[in-house]
């Protein structure tokens, strides 16, 4: 039975086929939109990409470049089809072709879809690559003269402050790493050493953070060492002091950021596709309302358009029916390939 | 003689017209460049304002806004005007607005001029703006708690880590105000009383800078206090030390800034200046050649177009001539509207045989 069977007068086909040229300009314009997009998304990604341990999330900017493109492609490609299906003469030229265009444009569209789910689907990796790169980019933060990461303490301070965060999860992650240099210490002076010596591991660790996780909403000068002593600093109490550092975790504040940014892009790429989608379905009852014109006299005769000319399980029977046969028509062509004089024994009968 | 006299056909006449249509929906477009930039040149002084001591420094985007609505105004009706001139018949209900309209437009493209020159000469009225400005800015960053400078320390420390600058001149500028709020200092404490002390005014002053002077590209941990004490710090040289603090001034950075804002700006009002005048220029010449044609009485002649009919002197000459006679005029009338009576020879009676008193010797 076919599938959602429509009748296409002369003058309903020419209608449709002019609507489905000017879609696919816009579509086309869309596709460079996505493109453009994947791009953004990609540049603020490599922005960061020092404080990212894995590089997993760049697969959604990465398909909807890729997407992007084909989607131009496929729109120019949908545009010449229109155009050519007003002039019967041009259209049968298209015939042969019109059947890989709409499996490649159905495989590319669908990946529109995927990069949307992948998009939320990858949250979790983000947090779990930031958690991990902020925890390194907060670890060598104090190396300014190892080559290799001597601009991550640019880069954290830097983070710091355009998102307006501190530490990972907050500013008590900067009491568990030593972050001021070995250099900038004088092992002479004995609070140095009794701090030394108080750790384990050897390290210089105290209750300070550095200046970038200064507030400037604060209305007091910055407190930055001995944080957790009230008696260190008058008409002070830790406990209940909000503004004198940011409250926010890096790691929270740059989730925040990217999935803002992905929650706009997906309902965009969700129009995007829905776009593509009915440009496809609209092709395609061009595309069957014209093969009924080919070969008759009149050209301005009543035609029938569908979608499948059996119902959907039929033609997944058959598809898969012409797979097999095609890779059962591959393996006799590998085994007609093999040279005929190989192995000569194996074909005389054995003689004693 | 004529400056600049051309020769025009009929064909020549409507193509001109044609051209200046589309060249005036052009300018149309402009003044709501210019319109754009004044907005654009505003929004960013107000956004700086309380950094900046009161002054005249709107009157550069005032004056950009009303000039962008203006020319809005005069290139349409000029749109207007080339569009009807292609038809020789339609002219005249334009031929006594023709003149009125050229003057306006000189006097508007004047302006556009002026508006470039005040964007190039605003330096130095920024420059004493942003000095007074900031001085009074850092005066007040500790007093959070007093209403209307509550938010003046924010306004500066996103000020100096935006533009990356500390001070007014430098990070110096700091250790001459007290930048501590007294709410935050312990008044018991002896290094307290005695810095107090040593100072005529009581001000809390010390080497120190907000944390918002602090520069990210320095290798060690921030330095804000005791910053010209050189043993308070290991491995340590204040003099040498270029990376610990931001070296530039805000005002220097503010005026950079806003200079380049300025200067663009001017180059686009000045390129905006040139394209109004080519549209002047051939509207004039667009009246004067069609002036000539309805002299002539034949719409299909050929006729010249200048752009004054006698020479600059004489040109100057007879509108100094006009504008003396309009005066003298305006004399003769003020005389005229005097009380009536006042014009008539005064007769003195001087009893029934109308002879005069003798003098007195005493009126001697």
């Amino acid at each position: 039975m076919v599938l959602l069977k429509l009748k296409f007068p002369f003058q309903k086909r020419v209608r449709l086929a002019q609507g489905l040229w000017l879609l696919s300009w816009v579509a086309m314009f869309s596709g460079a939109v996505t493109f453009a997009t994947g791009v953004f998304l990609k540049t603020e990604l490599h922005r960061r990409s020092e404080v990212m341990h894995s590089m997993d999330i760049h697969i959604v900017p990465n398909l909807l470049m890729a997407v992007g493109l084909a989607s131009v492609g496929i729109n120019i490609c949908a545009g010449k089809v229109c155009q050519d299906s007003l002039d019967p003469s041009r259209f049968p030229r298209w015939k042969t072709l019109l059947l890989p265009f709409f499996c490649l444009s159905v495989f590319f569209t669908s990946l529109l879809l995927v990069a949307m789910i992948l998009s939320y689907a990858l949250q979790p990796s983000l947090e779990e690559s930031l958690k991990i790169g902020l925890k390194n980019g907060i670890r060598f933060y104090k190396d300014t003269d190892t080559p290799g990461r001597c601009f991550q303490k640019e880069t954290i301070d830097r983070l710091q402050i355009e998102f307006q965060c501190c530490g990972n999860t907050n500013y008590r992650d900067w009491f568990e790493v030593q972050w001021i240099s070995n250099r900038y210490l004088d092992f002479t002076s004995k609070e140095v050493k009794d701090r030394v010596r108080s750790n384990v591991d050897g390290r210089y660790l105290l209750d300070g953070v550095p200046f970038s996780c200064c507030n400037p909403a604060s209305p007091r000068p910055c407190i930055q060492y001995s944080l957790l002593d009230n008696n260190a600093h008058y008409n002070y109490e830790y406990q209940s002091e909000e503004l004198n550092l940011y409250n926010r975790g890096c790691r929270q504040a740059l989730v925040s950021y990217y999935m803002g940014l992905m929650n706009t892009i997906g309902p965009c790429v969700l129009l995007v596709f829905l776009l593509q989608m009915a440009i496809l379905v609209g092709l395609r009852y061009l595309q069957t309302a014209m093969e009924g014109v080919l070969g008759q006299e009149n050209v301005e005769i009543e035609t029938e358009g569908y979608i499948l000319e059996k119902g959907v399980k039929e033609t997944l029977l058959e598809t898969k029916e012409k797979m097999m046969k095609l890779l059962q028509f591959a393996q006799v062509g590998d085994a007609s390939a093999e040279t005929p004089g190989s192995e000569p024994e194996a074909e005389k009968p054995a003689t004693a | 003689m004529a400056v600049l006299p051309v020769r025009f056909t009929k064909t020549k006449r409507d193509k001109l017209a044609q051209v200046l249509w589309v060249l005036n929906w052009i300018s149309v477009v402009t003044g709501i460049i210019l319109f754009s930039l004044g907005i654009f040149l505003k929004v960013e002084i107000y956004k700086r304002q309380d950094l900046m001591a009161e002054g005249q420094l709107q009157s550069v985007p005032n004056m950009l806004i009303v000039v962008g609505l203006i020319a809005c105004v005069i290139n349409f009706l000029g749109g207007k005007i080339c569009y009807d001139c292609v038809d020789s018949s339609r002219f005249l209900h334009w031929k006594l607005v023709m003149l009125p309209y050229i003057i306006c437009m000189f006097f508007f493209t004047l302006s556009v001029l002026v508006g470039a020159l005040m964007c190039y000469s605003m330096h130095s009225q920024l420059e004493e703006s942003l000095t007074l400005g900031l001085r009074d800015a850092m005066r007040y960053y500790k007093d959070t708690d007093t209403p209307g400078r509550c938010f003046l320390k924010r306004t500066v420390d996103l000020l100096q880590m935006q533009f990356q600058c500390c001070g007014n001149e430098g990070f110096r500028d700091w250790f001459q105000i007290q930048w501590v709020s007294n709410r935050y200092l312990d008044m018991s404490q002896r290094e307290v009383v005695d810095r107090l002390r040593s100072n005529v005014e009581s001000k809390y002053l010390m080497d120190g800078v907000p944390f918002s002077c602090c520069n990210v590209n320095s290798p060690r941990p921030c330095i804000q206090h005791q910053i010209s004490n050189n043993s308070a710090h290991f491995n340590y040289d204040y003099q040498t030390e270029e990376l610990n603090l931001w070296m530039r001034g805000c005002r220097q950075a503010l005026l950079q800034y806003y200079t380049n804002i300025m200067h663009s700006i001017g180059l686009m009002v000045l390129i905006i200046w040139l394209f109004e005048l080519s549209v002047l220029t051939g509207v004039r010449y667009l009246q004067t050649s069609l002036e000539n044609v309805l002299r002539q009485g034949d719409p299909e002649c050929e006729s010249d177009g200048w752009l004054l009919e006698n020479s600059f002197v004489e040109t100057a000459r007879s509108n100094f001539n006009i504008i003396k006679h309009l005066s003298k005029f305006n004399q003769i009338n003020t005389a005229s509207n005097r009380d009536p009576n006042t014009d008539r020879p005064s007769t003195a009676h001087y009893g029934p045989d109308n002879v005069p008193p003798k003098p007195h010797p005493a009126d001697g």
